[in-house]
């Protein structure tokens, strides 16, 4: 057992920078002004960009620190700039909204670090307790979030509905955990692997627990038969929640997911194999499906987003270090196209209300080229269209299940992106082909411009040049696999 | 034997009072049989001889968190909760899915064997340097990080509270 040492205090640098941001917000809400809040995003996306600085600086480094609690390796590193850049898009996505929907406190940008902090200590997290404890910290932010438009009937029945299934899903996660340590005597990942290693258990209690540890995170990611939550949460909470909610927690289920899988039950890999495979097919199909007859935008990409956990969930089922990377170059590219997506969202407004219903974006070319151009780049991403990151990262994860032997995943898989370039496509032909009816209001002021251009950015370069992104995740994990 | 009646006795009590909790019509009933749940859960914590934990379960969900609960349901005033049936025609559905499920992991969690390794605070050895002594001692060691997660966990708790229920927030 380690002693403690300068190396703990090394390792949580930046889970420190990001929750002593989120305490100064805290702190800075109080001498600001009514009206003023929006300074606190602009220092809030400052101190994430220093946190990230601090984060690059510490690249390289594999530190086991807190008694096997908490560890820093590239795997943690890669998820954490992945963490900033959606919680900074978000932020900078949200100071006009919140304005306008009278959400306008310090509090909401707190909120969004602390959410960031929990899920930093997922992705760090080298034992059950702290993954745990870091997705509860996360949860909980973003259910306030989700309850943030008070005056909402929407918004408060949708932070009721996801408070009440997390805490359910939650306790699932947690009754796993309670048999793993039943099971092993240990909660720590490398623990229960070695102990898996030596041939001692018998029984299939690990199995089981192994299945609800699917249900728990299953649930985090959305994936289906998990996802009952994701449409009526992702309409009824307001939609700067919405976009974070949509790339960040899951992006985090999948990194603790994966780590717990990969690390602490590689031993049990062909029966959890089985398992995710048959989600990963059942996310596709039912997200890809039901969103064709959604009429409200968020509704559609709430649906889109349960497909998207399934293709990520292909990468996973591919192990390895082709499948890990490409589910890892896979959420940082669906981060930059959902938040693109859901960012053109939060800028329509229509007649004076918030434009969520497909019909709102008829005729939106006609009025507001780079607005339409814009939102079809992000479609064509989600789609999976050439020449944007969508397509490198489909690319990816269904390379990685050839190459593993899942011909027949990745088959559904395109399928099932052949399908979904239905209800994509169709957002565009509303754009283009439609005549304009009601006023258009574009909500856009230059913070919400400088995050749409770095997510149309993120896309495109990505989709030109990913060699650069998948180097990154590879490297990452090298130490890992 | 002694401990084996012990346990029977209060994992009866326990799952007699959560059944019980969960099918009074008046909610106040409800939140009263969470009482004797609550001491029965500790004592099975004594014979484990986990004293603190017995105490803290006490301390916390009897004195606290029951007094909370009451409070709210006192406050809300429900009465349409009586008069609404509670067994419908989705359980016809339901409860032998739930029942299966149940027997599932009975038998899977009986047939399976429990020898991890185990941890070096045995019995013998947390008796020898107290039960509180031993808890904290490992809370501020080997789980220092998840119990500092913890206290922010509880803070972004008190900051949704207020921003949620706050009467007037500018």
């Amino acid at each position: 057992m380690p002693s403690f040492s300068m190396d703990n205090m090394v390792s949580i640098l930046p889970e420190m920078i990001v929750l002593s941001l989120a305490l100064a917000v805290l702190m800075f809400d109080l001498a600001l002004p009514k009206d003023e809040k929006r300074y606190l995003a602009y220092f809030s996306v400052a101190g994430l960009a220093i946190a990230g600085y601090q984060t690059m600086n510490l690249a390289g480094l594999q530190l086991d620190t807190f008694y096997g609690m908490f560890v820093l390796d590239g795997y943690a590193i890669f998820f954490k700039v992945l963490f900033y850049i959606a919680a900074a898009i978000a932020i900078l996505i949200s100071i006009g909204y919140v304005k306008g929907q009278e959400m306008d406190k310090g509090e909401y940008y707190a909120l969004i670090l602390f959410a960031t902090a929990g899920m930093m200590v997922m992705a760090s997290g080298a034992d059950l307790i702290s993954i745990y404890l870091g997705l509860e910290l996360m949860a909980l932010s973003v259910y306030i979030l989700a309850g943030f438009m008070r005056g909402s009937m929407k918004s408060n029945e949708a932070a009721l509905k996801y408070f009440l299934l997390g805490a359910f899903s939650s306790g699932i996660l947690l009754y796993g955990i309670a048999i793993i340590y039943g099971v092993t005597g240990t909660t720590n990942l490398a623990g229960i692997a070695a102990f898996i290693q030596s041939g001692q258990y018998s029984g299939p209690a690990l199995t089981l627990a192994m299945i609800l540890l699917v249900a728990g995170f299953g649930f985090k990611v959305a994936a289906v038969p998990f996802h009952m939550w994701v449409p009526d949460v992702y309409e009824g909470a307001p939609t700067s929640v919405t976009a974070f909610m949509s790339v960040g927690p899951k992006a985090a289920g999948f990194a603790a997911f994966l780590r717990v899988f990969t690390t602490a039950l590689p031993g049990i890999q062909p029966d959890w194999t089985v398992i995710i495979a048959s989600l990963a097919i059942m996310s596709m199909l039912i997200g890809n499906v039901v969103a064709i007859s959604q009429t409200n935008i968020k509704r559609m990409l709430a649906y889109s987003s349960i497909a998207h956990a399934g293709y990520a969930m292909v990468g996973f089922v591919s192990g390895g270090m082709q499948g890990v990377s490409s589910v890892m170059m896979y959420l940082f590219i669906y981060m930059f196209m959902n938040l693109g997506a859901f960012g053109m969202v939060v800028m329509l407004r229509k007649d004076g209300v918030a434009g969520e219903e497909l019909k709102d974006f008829a005729g939106l070319a006609k009025k507001n080229r780079t607005a339409a151009l814009l939102m079809m780049v992000f479609m064509f991403s989600l789609a999976g269209i050439p020449p944007t990151a969508g397509f490198m990262g489909k690319f990816y994860v269904f390379m990685a299940a050839i190459d593993a032997g899942f011909t027949w995943l990745a088959i559904i898989g395109v399928m099932m992106s052949a399908v979904s370039a239905y209800f994509y496509l169709r957002v565009i032909m509303y754009m283009y082909m439609k005549e304009p009816e009601g006023e258009f209001e574009l909500a856009a002021p230059l913070s919400l411009k400088l995050a749409m251009a770095v997510a149309v950015l993120g896309v495109l370069y990505i989709g030109m040049a990913p060699a650069g992104l998948i180097d990154f995740a590879r490297i990452s994990i090298a130490g890992m696999m | 034997m002694l401990l084996q009646t012990g346990f029977i006795y209060f994992a009866t009590v326990i799952v007699v009072c959560a059944l019980m909790v969960i099918t009074r019509k008046n909610p106040v009933h409800s939140v009263l049989f969470m009482l004797p749940l609550f001491f029965h859960v500790a004592g099975i914590f004594i014979m484990l001889n986990a004293e603190f934990v017995a105490a803290v379960q006490v301390l916390v969900y009897a004195g606290a968190i029951m007094v909370l609960f009451l409070f709210v349901v006192m406050l809300l005033n429900i009465q349409k909760e009586r008069v609404r049936p509670r067994v419908g025609l989705k359980w016809t559905f339901t409860a032998p899915l739930g029942l299966t499920l149940f027997g599932f992991l009975v038998a899977i969690l009986v047939r399976s064997q429990y020898n991890g390794t185990q941890g070096s605070f045995t019995i013998e050895a947390v008796k020898q340097i107290g039960n509180s002594q031993a808890i904290g001692q490992v809370l501020y060691t080997d789980f220092l990080f998840p119990f500092e997660v913890a206290s922010v966990i509880l803070l972004v708790a008190m900051v949704g509270a207020i921003v949620l229920a706050k009467k007037r927030l500018d």
